[in-house]
């Protein structure tokens, strides 16, 4: 017999609920179960960070997570960063600074970058390479991460 | 555009200086989805009633099955279904070379009475949902008779030694000596100096971050399975899975989402999408299964794991007077389909002279089988190899002759082009010296050289490398067939149509998995229709939608795949220039195409838009001109009927070493490099800096391991070292244009060429780091405590 649990979750500010098995992780909860399939798994051991989401404004691991452990939740993802069909600063800055290609990474390192510029808005490019170290791509060499990243807190900065 | 349901690429698009769309920055059609997670990936596809896999795997690396028992996978909460091999009886996969040095062998879709590798499939598992698919496989019980693994080359060698598959002889797959020379000795015995070096590479795993998977549908109306896969072949994904079902070809649609990376790992087909569609069919069900990493570096397949006994002689001034080289490559337990177990031999054995010139040349190449994960080409295939061989034969002869090491090279490179090789290889005209020149140039200008002649105020040591290299691409038929491969790759088709509304939608034989080809192909054609990019939408990965391809690999899909595109779009140029001189009653020849207007050259104020033409071509075809059929739509084949066209660069590496660790740190890493005509410069300048990680990671970092038994002990990526940003360096380039004068737009292909140059270059700028201890090493990875050891640590 199954495990289940009863959850609430709320994702870009929209409410679930949502009778999930204990044991399926947050990534397989919001992809497969609620459609939020921007959200990747590269690795299913908290390693590459492409799963990397925003819990309670928090960055973390949606494969090292299980549903059950962000019941009542507010949970960030790639989804919610554009908004009315506009690009954020910060997917824009990645486009130009073609800090991806393959695009599989990408939604983990957005929602890193967010996360990080939240807390941190003034950092040197030294610690946004730090930073992007959290997470693997393997298509870009990482310059133009950190690249696009270094550009946001710029401009961010200097729009203060 | 907003309310259209079409993103813009973020970012202006600006023609090119030259006013042509091809060699401008043009913003990427593929990055507004991605950055918005809209992307559609093979495990963001669902259906109703879908069923997932999960695949009972050989736990030990060499064995006959005494019994395979799914009794208890069968009765697992939300396992549907159960088959070994038995139950599916299905086709295998071969993958021949028609050479009598190479021995045939099979690839079983799943393992019947005998294993060769740990992680070999021998079950396949389908339940209501992935969790239960695991719990199916955990259940299943398997009875080993255990043999030897055979886990080295040498080992494989061994007289008596257990054979992985009783066909082989020597375990050896293929053996063979293209390039034979039987006085060589006598060259080597008058030199003034032999350059000796015994070369050894890791082996790797491509590791995109996106593991495989597909997801198999039967459409009953169509009278089709449809199978969704994560790969860079589409084409022969297709005919592989008709073949091992036993189904004509039709009945296969092989359709490809975005896909998160291959690098050559899916460029061949995998045992588990062949399984999935079988299963498919039988139930009558969606199937999906996704790979996960464990097994994706374990289980699906490696590379570069190569063994190298190479020998140069020279003359007193330097002068390479012949090249003679023992190669053997760990091609694992089974050749791939389509591109066999005999790429990396072959390719190493053909490609081994690179940008030198070579008088004469003796080869011996084999690929020996192995209790491991079979091989596929990753990226580079061979040629990080035999650049690092060539590039260290240079470093020591220099050292040998008391010769500047980059003077030794500029007496050897190939000056006057296109030059015909001893290898039989003729290359197209490149910038080799100008490349190195320059690329040393910029190192002392930027003064390194004065840093490296000082001491470091933290006490690391400071080493500079380069490597030259030419990188072969858009190999074609004629390159391909050499091979004899019973597939033979090489062309390319594109289709074109303008629709009635003169917007143009583009299909392609290439396979785009994170080079933006929906991106450069538009500009590609954009430049032939006198229309913006953004009015060209590419089609690709759909084999019911693409009349063939081949895919995108071995960097074909700009060069070959970039020339039929153009030649289609010129085809359906031609045609709107007909309709509109007619319409315009003017000639055909005096008609241009430009800013979405068919006009007349000298009288541009008779013109007609090209939304006007389409609506004739289609909606009004009684005004057509006689003799013109009604629509709007091209076709064309391309190939390369030569050797290829060779890219050229030369990486400049400054390294630090730690003496406290033996770590290498990159300090500095500058790119000169030529591919001919860029299309589309910020992706150009990707693919090089994503191909120089790849080969840092080659060079430091990543490395496959076994145990003696064939057990794999890189699993996860804790033991397998993806670098991440701060093992990657900035990485600056400056290009040079050498166009190719036989691929329709001069664009030469470049996806391989930063990993080909980077292990190399890195591994000089460590042994120069490590002059004066009188240890050279190379091999890589390179090993941080070897480094310790060289510079006097206790280890």
């Amino acid at each position: 017999m199954k495990d289940l649990q009863l959850i609430t979750l709320t994702v870009n500010g929209t409410e679930h609920e949502l009778v999930v098995e204990s044991r399926r992780t947050l990534a397989d909860v919001l992809r497969h179960d609620l459609g939020y399939t921007g959200t990747h798994l590269g690795c299913e051991h908290g390693i590459c960070g492409a799963c990397t989401v925003l819990i309670d404004g928090s960055p973390a691991r949606a494969c090292l997570t299980f549903g059950v452990q962000a019941d009542g939740c507010s949970i960030s993802t790639v989804e919610g960063l554009a908004s009315d069909g506009e690009l954020s600063d910060l997917q824009r800055a990645f486009s130009e600074r073609h800090a991806l290609q393959c695009g599989f990474c990408t939604p983990g390192f957005l929602m890193l970058a967010e996360a990080y510029l939240a807390e941190y808005p003034n950092p040197s490019t030294e610690e946004v390479r730090e930073v992007v170290a959290a997470n693997l791509c393997r298509c870009t060499g990482y310059q133009g991460i950190v690249e696009a990243i270094s550009d946001v807190a710029r401009s961010r900065r200097e729009s203060r | 555009m907003s309310g259209t349901g079409i993103d813009p690429a973020p970012g202006e698009a600006t023609l090119s200086r030259a006013g042509r769309w091809i060699g401008a920055s043009v913003p990427r059609r593929e990055d507004p989805r991605l950055l918005t997670g809209r992307g559609r990936f093979v495990d963001d596809l669902d259906r109703v009633g879908l069923l997932h896999c999960a695949f009972v795997r050989s736990s030990v690396a060499a064995a006959g099955v005494e019994h395979l028992d799914l009794a208890a996978t069968r009765n697992v909460d939300g396992v549907v279904a159960a088959y070994s091999a038995a139950d599916l009886a299905l086709g295998e996969l071969t993958a021949i070379l028609e050479r009598p040095e190479f021995t045939v062998t099979s690839m079983p879709i799943l393992a019947g009475d005998r294993v060769r590798y740990v992680g070999e499939p021998l079950a396949i598992v389908v339940a209501e949902d992935a969790y239960a698919a695991e719990d199916g496989v955990d259940a299943a019980l398997v009875d080993y008779r255990p043999g030897t693994a055979i886990t080295t080359m040498d080992q494989a060698l061994e007289a008596g030694a257990q054979q992985v598959h009783a066909e082989l002889i020597e375990n050896t797959v293929l053996d063979l000596e293209p390039f034979s020379d039987p006085h060589i000795g006598a060259v080597f015995d008058a030199a003034a100096c032999v350059a000796e070096v015994d070369v050894r590479t890791g082996r790797q795993n491509a590791t995109p971050l996106e593991p495989r998977g597909c997801l198999a549908e039967w459409d009953a109306r169509d009278e089709q399975l449809v199978v969704h896969v994560s790969t860079q072949v589409p084409h022969q994904v297709r005919t592989a899975i008709a073949r091992c079902l036993r189904l004509p070809e039709r009945s296969v649609r092989v359709i490809v989402p975005d896909v998160g990376g291959g690098f050559g790992l899916k460029c061949v087909v995998g045992r588990e999408e062949v399984a999935a569609a079988a299963v498919a069919l039988r139930l009558r069900r969606p199937v999906k299964w996704i790979e996960d990493r464990r097994d994706s570096l374990t289980a699906s397949f490696h590379a570069r794991q190569q063994a190298y006994r190479a020998r140069a002689a020279f003359d007193a001034d330097g002068r390479i007077l012949a090249l003679e080289a023992d190669v053997r490559c760990d091609v694992g337990a089974y050749s791939v389909f389509p591109f066999t177990s005999g790429v990396e031999p072959l390719m190493a054995a053909t490609e081994l002279p690179g940008v030198y010139r070579v008088p004469r040349y003796h080869v011996r190449a084999r690929g020996i089988a192995t209790n491991k994960a079979p091989t596929a080409p990753y990226r580079g295939v061979s040629r990080p190899q035999i650049v690092l061989v060539m590039e260290r034969l240079m470093e020591r002869a220099a050292r040998e002759l008391h010769l500047d090491a980059l003077d030794l090279r500029r007496v050897n490179l190939i000056e006057e082009f296109p030059y015909t090789g001893i290898n039989g290889i003729t290359y197209d005209p490149g910038s080799y010296r100008a490349s190195l020149d320059l690329c040393e140039q910029q190192l002392r200008d930027e003064g390194w050289y004065d840093r490296r002649a000082q001491p470091t105020a933290d006490g690391t040591v400071l080493g500079i490398g380069y490597a030259c290299f030419n990188e072969r691409t858009g190999y074609g038929t004629e390159a391909f067939s050499q091979r004899k491969m019973t597939v033979v790759p090489g062309y390319d088709i594109a289709g074109v149509r303008m629709d009635s509304d003169g917007t143009v939608s583009l299909t392609t034989g290439t396979s785009s998995h994170g080079q933006g080809h929906e991106t450069t192909l538009a500009q590609v054609a954009a430049d032939q229709l006198g229309l913006p990019p953004t009015a060209i939408k590419v089609r690709q990965g759909d084999t019911d939608l693409v009349t063939y391809g081949w895919g995108t690999f071995g960097s074909r899909s700009a060069a070959i795949g970039g020339g039929a595109v153009h030649l289609a779009a010129g085809r359906l140029g031609d045609k709107v220039r007909i309709v509109a001189a007619h319409l315009l009653d003017a000639e055909a020849a005096d008609i241009e195409l430009v800013d979405g207007q068919a006009r007349h050259r000298d009288q541009p104020e008779r013109s007609l838009s090209l939304a006007a033409v389409a609506e004739i071509a289609y909606l009004r075809a009684h005004r057509l001109p006689k003799g013109v059929d009604p629509g709007l739509t091209a076709e064309a084949a391309f190939d390369v009927l030569t050797s290829g066209t060779f890219s050229n660069a030369t990486h400049g590496v400054v390294a630090a070493l730690d003496p406290a660790t033996g770590q290498a740190q990159i300090l500095r890493y500058f790119v000169v490099e030529d591919c001919g005509v860029v299309i589309n410069p910020r992706i150009v300048d990707g693919q090089v800096r994503g191909g120089v990680a790849q080969g840092i990671a080659g060079a430091l970092f990543e490395e496959i391991r076994y145990d003696e038994q064939g057990q794999p002990t890189t699993s996860t990526l804790i033991d397998y070292l993806v670098p991440t940003a701060t093992e990657i360096p900035v990485i600056d380039i400056m290009h040079l244009e050498t166009p190719c004068t036989f691929t329709e737009t001069g664009a030469k292909g470049m996806g391989e060429g930063g990993t080909i140059g980077a292990p190399a270059a890195v591994l000089n700028a460590v042994n120069d780091a490590l002059r004066g201890t009188g240890v050279e090493l190379d091999s890589v990875p390179i090993r941080p405590d070897a480094v310790h050891r060289a510079l006097g640590g206790n280890s």
